[in-house]
């Protein structure tokens, strides 16, 4: 297919979709709102942490910390100043912030450079470490992060959390964003910069031998996953209305984990993929809290908790027998669609990638 | 100026008091540490699921006296041997499969096997904190002048030390110790002279187990509230420690390990006003030593191989 009629199909494809959430918007009770309003947050973030640990190939573990970043300034900075009293009931808040009160798009954005930031402050040392250690560091930070934020009470109210920010359980805003993140890092993917995070992904010293700065690339993917992480985690706290630093325990980063494994490490359309399958599945799992009656009798099996013994043992099997997800390293490209429709059958004759 | 205040103010029973909590700490976290630098001498991998382990030892030996009854000399026993299993069961299941996998597939399974143990707990003995079985041998008091210390603050270094000792003498004089050593040096190598690679590997995580199953009864009696995610702080504390003392080296663990405990008891006590960064206190350790000393304090110099 011609280029032209490619991005002629992509652009209708995003036209359909946007109407799409235009009608879910409308028709739709809050309560089915909610969970793909959190579908496409998820994938925000799942987009993000893709960058670092699938394009560029440095595991890191900080995507919570990040998050709760941008939630934090979202909601310090977007509850009214007329409730602020009674959110900071315990230590009145920070004269120096008390009446600075942001439009959300301010807010947010506001949100997504602050973690930027703080993931150029932290990738000066973080970033010379491989592997298992980064993953720890960054772990770490993500922790100190959020020790900070439950100690500096005077802006974040600490351990009560903030609460009384302004909701957004709309569809039509929170689909424009993912899909602008999307576009987004599609073409940074595509753009000589992708291409040098990928070549880091394969083999750094061969990469720095073809004279790409391996700290400026590893620092430029980890900031510009930071700053998604922060526009993801702002739109979950205004998702939520509440924020608190319970939220945003490093078990948190460990969803987005799943969605990139599931959807395929270093694949943006396998991003999309994974962060609705584990979205919608959490929910779905929900029957396994419920108690359940077969014939009469009660299973004992089904009670609250096992909701998540099954979520992770469907992680375990997912990384143990189906390492490459649901795409691989593989896109979803309208070649490889009108491929399928012509001849259906025929992903099935060949054998799965290596 | 403030913290020479403090410690001026500061009594010398006072000081004592937390000198003996900062070595108890510090052991525990020693011996917990053993078991990460362990494993990941031989396999070069992170095993998450260690702090967990620990969480399902203080909970076998929670069931093994408050449920079952048994005198806690057994139950120690008992937890122990059941806790090697486990660390065995997880080998062969979450590790095994992705021997040739890539690394970050490995890592990811670590996760994943830590995360199904968290819930696996949450699910089966709730999540509500439970108090850790009563022993009163151990938690009685001994003064020594004006100073009052539990007695399970002595025993646990004297734990430690035995702990150390005894697994010196495996690695450094037995066969398992030296077929060890061999796979850490070269796996490769290491499987075409004929060691069995799987035994060696399950070996070491049955031993690095029932090290933390004994360092999990003794945190038990120390702090008391066990819950579903207790072990996921001291599981990365005891990760970093074995970093510090430079990864691979098991007296470089026991090392590590006293310097976390005593740094993070000594914190709290010089700066209360900083107790709340407590936990952060690790993590910047950290992040200096890889920053100024990438294989630890007493960690062999690595080259990397194209």
């Amino acid at each position: 297919m011609a280029k032209k009629q490619k991005l002629i199909l992509t652009i209708l494809l995003l036209i359909v979709l946007f109407a799409l959430s235009w009608v879910v918007n409308i028709a739709m009770d809050s309560y089915v709102r909610r969970i793909i309003n959190l579908c496409l947050i998820y994938a925000i973030i799942g987009l993000s942490m893709n960058v670092t640990n699938g394009f560029t190939g440095q595991f890191a573990l900080g995507q919570a910390g990040f998050m709760a970043l941008g939630a934090y300034v979202v909601g310090v900075f977007t509850v009214p100043v007329k409730l602020r009293a009674s959110v900071f009931y315990a230590v009145p808040m920070n004269p120096l912030i008390a009446n600075i009160q942001l439009p959300v798009w301010a807010a947010l954005i506001g949100g997504g450079i602050l973690a930027a930031f703080v993931a150029f402050l932290i990738g000066a040392p973080v970033l010379r470490l491989k592997g298992d250690y980064l993953a720890i560091a960054t772990l770490g930070f993500s922790e100190i992060i959020r020790i900070v934020i439950t100690n500096a009470s005077s802006f974040t109210n600490g351990a009560l959390g903030i609460k009384d920010i302004p909701t957004l359980n709309d569809t039509r805003y929170i689909f424009v964003a993912t899909a602008i993140t999307f576009i987004f890092i599609s073409l940074l993917i595509n753009s000589s910069y992708g291409r040098a995070f990928k070549a880091i992904r394969e083999d750094e010293i061969a990469a720095e031998a073809m004279g790409i700065d391996l700290y400026k690339h590893k620092c430029l993917a980890f900031m510009i996953s930071a700053f998604f992480a922060g526009i993801g985690g702002g739109l979950y706290a205004m998702l939520l209305g509440t924020v608190d630093p319970k939220n945003f325990l490093f078990t948190l980063t460990y969803n987005f984990l799943l969605i990139i494994v599931l959807g395929g490490m270093g694949s943006i359309t396998g991003s999309m993929l994974g962060a609705i399958v584990v979205t919608a599945g959490l929910e779905y799992l929900r029957v396994f809290d419920e108690p359940l009656e077969l014939f009469g009798v009660n299973i004992p099996l089904f009670r609250p908790g096992f909701r998540m013994v099954i979520f992770s043992i469907l992680l375990m099997i997912c990384v143990l027998f189906w390492r490459h997800g649901i795409m691989g390293t593989k896109e979803f490209t309208w070649d490889g669609a009108r491929e399928f429709v012509k001849h259906p059958l025929r992903m099935f004759h060949r054998k799965g990638v290596a | 100026m403030e913290i020479f205040q403090t410690i001026a103010n500061m009594t010398g029973a006072a000081l004592a008091q937390h000198v003996a909590n900062g070595i108890s700490l510090g052991s525990l976290y020693a011996l917990i540490a053993i078991g990460y630098t362990m494993v990941y001498g031989i396999l070069l991998m992170i095993n998450f699921a260690h702090g967990d382990i620990v969480m399902m030892a203080c909970y076998f030996a929670y069931f093994g006296i408050a449920v079952f009854n048994l005198p806690w000399y057994i139950t120690v026993v008992v937890t122990v041997v059941l806790t090697a299993l486990l660390g065995a069961l997880i080998e062969r299941t979450a590790y095994r499969p992705l021997r040739d996998a890539p690394k970050n597939s490995v890592l990811i399974s670590a996760i994943g096997a830590s995360f199904l143990l968290e819930n696996l707990a949450n699910y089966l003995f709730s999540g509500r904190p439970k108090r850790f079985p009563r022993i009163p041998i151990l938690e009685q008091n001994v003064s020594l002048g004006s100073v009052q210390i539990q007695v399970i603050s002595f025993v646990i270094p004297v734990v430690t030390i035995l702990g150390l000792l005894i697994l010196l003498h495996i690695v450094n004089h037995t066969k398992t110790g030296m077929a060890m050593r061999a796979v850490s040096k070269d796996y490769e190598i290491a499987r075409v002279m004929g060691i069995n690679i799987d035994n060696v590997i399950s070996a070491t995580f049955m031993i690095g187990s029932a090290l933390a199953a004994v360092g999990a009864f003794m945190w038990g009696v120390k702090y008391p509230g066990i819950t579903p995610m207790m072990g996921v702080m001291p599981g990365l504390k005891c990760f970093i420690a074995a970093v510090i003392g430079g990864i691979g080296n098991i007296k470089g663990a026991v090392l590590g390990g006293f310097i976390l405990g005593m740094g993070e008891i000594m914190i709290v006590a010089f700066f209360p006003q900083l107790s709340g960064y407590r936990d952060a206190f690790a993590f910047i350790v950290l992040i200096v030593i890889l920053f100024y000393k990438p294989t630890g304090l007493m960690g062999e110099k690595l080259m990397e191989k194209v």
